[in-house]
């Protein structure tokens, strides 16, 4: 066997699959079921990294999830993962893994240093050092705090993984495979519920897995788990999920499950993915998630071969590894004992048990002292000495009235600590069940519950054996909803332990020096959180926040209680008036890959292409994404860049024709007898008297007021109106139609369909659109006389079903062919064809912005930000006098709403013309005026304008339609301040000639 | 994620769903004052307790209905369709 502290014989590994992994780049030797810190130990090594503040040197604690110390970085490139419990990695050939937050290396670390500097270091030390100087945050503060934080390095490789969902449904949901688990799943798997059953770690069991000693059925606990499991997977109702943690528990029963799949793996199948996220809806759930072990907190707590006694029981007979030579146990519970005796059965010297209470008695306590362990009835820790690792502790009398005496050194190499157990309430404590404080025990309990959960075993303070198989097989009949269960007679097991501590040990002298760990993961010591509650934290909330103890990724699982007991002890509150910190997701860290799933890459979020996508990418366009829809943005020529092919494009439209994808406009149809008295409520517009055949501009509002959407209705017939919204609003709008005519309207006979992606919409813009069109309609005039601006014509066009708006956002006689989508290319291919004699020319969507700002139209969402009225944005002209109501009525009338120094939309001139604004820029009255001052408004558009040889820009001005004329300055942060003049925003062609050619 | 039982579909995933705010909101004719206005935009009660909701399918029926819910548990106690009154549970608001 390799590994001088392997014990042949014993523990689950398998000794005829020998494997090799690195750490540190060291080749490591292991075998099949062990895990890196189980390898490790095995070779007799504890410092497994450096601690997060002081970079102390740290070894393992636990053996499980619960791991604050031994926190490792495993794998490499887009593969590496930080933080990774070494007490819970599995190891397999060719693993690779570093220990973290150590410089140079983990023996001999620069960063140590700060455990001299410990004193200086208190809580709250950010909070109040780095305050001043104050142009020293950005600078100095933050960038050595972000150098010096952090536990283990984000990976720099996009992660070659995927990682997949899972959706399930289940009648009971059972979290946790000890005991507890295991007879709650046979229970309700006997009913014939549909069960799933998860734990965390590689194998169900739990604690039966660490114990050598109990019988069940006249069977070892490990033989015992192996017929239940057998039995389990059996049953085609029951689900089984290893390496699976329940890690959040949200409302109505949804439990998420992160299952780990391939990284035990040394070489997983190339198409199985990396981890699974069940989320699974439970109609019951029972809760068997165990109690763990607490730390106890004296000096020098935190050295490498300190750590819990169930941990060293769980290394040796599940990896059969002994943690050390010569053991000094220090408890306040029973359950030590039988980790003592476990011990020395395998050849560990056990060189005292220093025992807090002072008359511990019991089964257990007489059969230590029949092995002639050396027994100290009330004897504390006062500290540990040794800096890799523990060489020696010093134990101490503790007298009446918890004084403490002179102490004397005990070499040893193994410090086990144990202050009881404290059950796991997480999963509870998140389904915001409630939590009461148990006297007996000393800890908090499982109380009522909101959600159909059920607790069972350990979790809920039911610690003997017998009684978990009980707890359990109760708990999964009363979810399946049975009455008898299978029962198991325990023939051999501990009685419970009675006991346990919670707080600072009690410590002779003043220790002002001292460090003993609290938070060992966020290395937060017992006297910072004194410190805290002298400095007036009283709430445990506080506390935390304030020392951060319980806030690093173990979520408090070891340490929260012994924090709770200092406060108690300093405030002299009992723990339940101070209450407990709230238990949050996730139980243990889970993966951002997890998390992202298959939403990633060009999954992250759905694409959608307008018809002539294919179209503009052959030829050459180069594309922007507005909202999902990916948008041709120009068509550059070769040797063009982005301004002269947006010059060209303005050229093109404004001197022959332009030819533009318009699809992505949202589309409504509204029909039905009520359509018009619809939408005289709906818009800010009057409809009643729009003719079939005519179009208009229609502007939406909130009942606040304020501009929502924008965009033209056609009427097609009496009772069906053809509505466009912006690109972003059509859902929005459809949306808010929905809600006022099924929750406000319901007298309204209406329909309402979304035919954004029914219709496709070519848009033909410029003076010879006419010219080209005229020829395609299938006997349609289309003449100026018969087709006037803001005129829609039913038809086809070369065949095909067509809806043409005579309607121009350029500013030039323009028409919009709908066609529908499917046959709106071969629409567009013979447009294109018949306008190749006339100048016709792709535009993007950059040249439909820089046309429609030359014609001063608005863009909602661009002008306007959701407190903008119609008036406010030169539109007042919309709004209906004379309808009775319609939404924003109300509250346009609102005095506020028309006060003079609003901010209107306005044109703005630079005073040289080619000097360019940017958007979001602020307009002030002076040139020079010293900050902070007030702005008298903001550039919302500029462009550089073909039409006009200069630049351009809109802006919202207060009051800005008074001021037509005068200047104002637009500071620059390169550069003295521009002056500008307001003018109107309709740069080109104000009368309109051209729109109505 | 909170399972809603559709009036008109049954049970689903809170996904296929939107919130809605408040129900029994009545929006007031367009004569009234304004501090009457004024309420109907912005003030609500933010409930702790059982709070009167809406909720649309939209990834389903595309319906609103009115949901009673418990704010503190998020337990639904009723699920009921929009314009028919807010139902009695016996439990304090």
């Amino acid at each position: 066997m390799s590994g001088v502290f392997r014990l042949a014989g014993r523990g689950r590994i398998d000794p005829s699959r020998p494997v090799a992994f690195r750490f540190d780049g060291r080749l490591i030797r292991g075998y099949a079921g062990d895990t890196v810190a189980s390898a490790l130990l095995a070779e007799g090594r504890h410092l497994m990294g450096r601690s997060f503040k002081y970079h102390r040197p740290r070894g393992p604690v636990s053996a499980g999830s619960d791991e604050p110390n031994a926190l490792i970085g495993v794998g490499e490139g887009g593969r590496y993962t930080p933080n990774l419990r070494a007490t819970q990695v599995e190891i397999h050939d060719g693993l690779v893994a570093v220990s973290q937050n150590r410089a140079p290396s983990l023996r001999f670390d620069i960063g140590a240093l700060n455990t001299l500097a410990a004193p200086l270091l208190p809580a709250g030390f950010y909070y109040k050092t780095f305050m001043w100087p104050r142009g020293f945050w950005d600078k100095v503060y933050e960038p050595l705090i972000r150098r010096a934080a952090g536990l283990g390095r984000a990976p720099e490789a996009p992660d070659p993984d995927h990682y997949a969902l899972h959706y399930a449904h289940c009648d009971v949901l059972v979290a946790g495979g000890g005991p507890a688990g295991l007879a709650a799943a046979l229970a309700a798997g006997r009913m014939g519920a549909r069960v799933i059953l998860c734990d965390e770690n590689a194998e169900f069991g739990g604690s039966l897995l660490a114990d050598a000693y109990s019988r069940i059925d006249g069977l070892t606990a490990m033989d015992w788990v192996a017929r239940m499991v057998a039995e389990l997977e059996r049953l085609p109702n029951v689900q089984l999920l290893t390496r699976c943690s329940a890690f959040h528990y949200g409302p109505h029963n949804m439990v998420a499950l992160n299952q780990r799949l391939t990284d035990h793996l040394a070489m997983p199948p190339a198409d199985m993915p990396r981890e699974r996220i069940w989320q699974v809806r439970a109609r019951e759930v029972v809760l068997a998630a165990g109690a763990l072990e607490r730390a106890l907190v004296f000096e020098g707590n935190d050295r490498p071969g300190i750590m819990l006694a169930s941990a060293a029981r769980t290394y040796l007979h599940r990896y059969g590894v002994a943690c050390g030579r010569k053991a000094v146990v220090v408890t306040a519970d029973d359950a030590a004992y039988r980790v003592a005796l476990d011990l020395a059965e395998a050849g560990v010297k056990i060189a005292a048990i220093a025992d807090l209470r002072p008359v511990p008695g019991g089964t257990l306590v007489e059969a230590a002292r029949a092995r002639g362990i050396r027994i100290l009835p009330a004897t504390t820790i006062q500290r540990a000495h040794g800096h890799l690792r523990v060489t020696g502790a010093e134990l101490a009398p503790v007298g009446e009235g918890g004084a403490v005496g002179k102490g004397r050194a005990v070499a040893c190499d193994l410090v086990l600590m144990s202050g009881g157990f404290t059950p796991s309430l997480h999963l509870h404590s998140q389904a915001r069940g409630a939590l009461r404080f148990d006297d007996a025990l000393g800890v908090y309990l499982p109380g009522e519950a909101i959600e159909r959960v059920r607790s069972a075993g350990a979790c809920r303070g039911v610690f003997a054996l017998d009684a978990v198989l009980r707890d359990g097989v109760a708990a999964g009949l009363a979810a399946a909803g049975g009455e008898n269960g299978p029962e198991w007679r325990v023939t051999r097991q501990d009685a419970p332990g009675t006991g346990g501590f919670a707080g600072a040990l009690p410590r002779r002298g003043p220790g002002h020096l001292a460090l003993a760990f609290v938070d060992f993961q966020n290395d937060v010591t017992a006297k910072d959180v004194k410190l805290a509650v002298r400095e007036g934290f009283r709430s445990i909330e506080h506390v935390k926040r304030y020392t951060t103890t319980g806030m690093a990724t173990d979520q408090g699982k070891g340490s929260n209680v012994n924090a709770l007991a200092i406060v108690s002890n300093v405030l002299g509150r009992r723990p339940e008036e101070i209450g407990l910190t709230t238990y949050r997701p996730p139980y243990t860290p889970v993966t951002f890959g997890a998390f992202a799933g298959h939403a990633r890459g060009d999954q992250f979020d759905p694409l959608r292409l307008p018809p002539m996508d294919g179209w503009a990418r052959a030829r050459g366009a180069v594309f922007e994404d507005v909202g999902q829809w990916r948008r041709a943005r120009y068509f550059p020529r070769a040797g063009e860049d982005m301004a002269a092919a947006v010059a060209r494009e303005c050229r093109a439209v404004r001197s022959a024709a332009g030819i533009f994808d318009a699809s992505t406009l949202g589309k409504i149809e509204v029909a039905g007898p009520d359509a018009a008295e619809f939408m005289n409520r709906f818009y800010v517009n009057a409809w009643t008297k729009l003719g079939v055949g005519k179009c208009r501009y229609g502007l939406v509002c909130r009942d606040s007021g304020f501009v929502y959407d924008d965009g033209v209705v056609g009427r097609i017939a009496a009772d069906r109106f053809h509505v466009t919204t912006t690109t972003g609003g059509a859902a929005g709008v459809l949306n808010m139609m929905e809600d006022y005519l099924q929750t406000e309207w319901a007298d309204l006979d209406v329909w309402l369909t979304s035919v954004t992606e029914q219709w496709a919409v070519i848009a033909l813009q410029g003076p010879r659109a006419r010219e080209i069109l005229a020829p395609l309609v299938d006997g349609l005039d289309i003449s100026a006389a018969s087709m006037p601006h803001m005129t829609l014509r039913e038809g086809s066009i070369g065949g095909v079903p067509m809806r043409l708006f005579r309607v121009s956002f350029t500013g030039e006689l323009g028409y919009e062919i709908n066609v529908p989508s499917g046959q709106a290319r071969a629409v567009w291919d013979r447009v294109w064809q018949a306008g190749a004699a006339c100048g016709l020319t792709p535009y993007g969507t950059e040249a439909m912005h820089v046309l429609r700002a030359e014609k001063g139209y608005l863009i909602v969402g661009q002008e306007t930000d959701g407190t903008m009225t119609p008036g406010d944005v030169g539109c007042g002209w919309a709004v209906s006098k004379v309808k009775p109501d319609f939404i924003g009525k109300r509250a346009l009338a609102l005095p506020a709403m028309n006060a003079p120094d609003r901010l209107q939309m306005v044109g703005v001139l630079t005073d040289d013309p080619l000097s360019m604004l940017e958007e979001g820029m602020q307009l002030v009255a002076a040139a020079h005026i010293p900050a902070p001052t007030s702005a008298e408004g903001h550039v919302t558009s500029s462009y550089f304008s073909p039409a006009l040889g200069r630049s351009i820009a809109l802006a919202m001005v207060k009051g800005g339609r008074g001021r037509m004329g005068t200047g104002l300055y637009a500071p620059c942060l390169d550069g003295p301040p521009l002056k500008v003049t307001l003018v109107d925003p309709v740069f080109y062609d104000p009368e309109g000639a051209r729109l109505n050619g | 994620m909170l399972l809603i039982d559709c009036p008109y579909c049954g049970p689903r995933a809170e996904i296929e769903f939107a919130y809605g705010g408040e129900a029994h909101i009545v929006r007031p004719a367009a004569d009234v004052s304004e501090a009457e206005w004024e309420a109907f935009l912005y003030l609500r009660d933010n409930t702790k307790g059982v709070l009167a909701e809406r909720w649309r399918h939209s990834h389903g029926c595309g319906r609103f209905f009115n949901a009673l819910r418990d704010t503190r548990t998020d337990r639904f106690l009723a699920f009921y369709e929009i314009g028919t009154p807010r139902p009695e549970t016996g439990e304090a608001a």
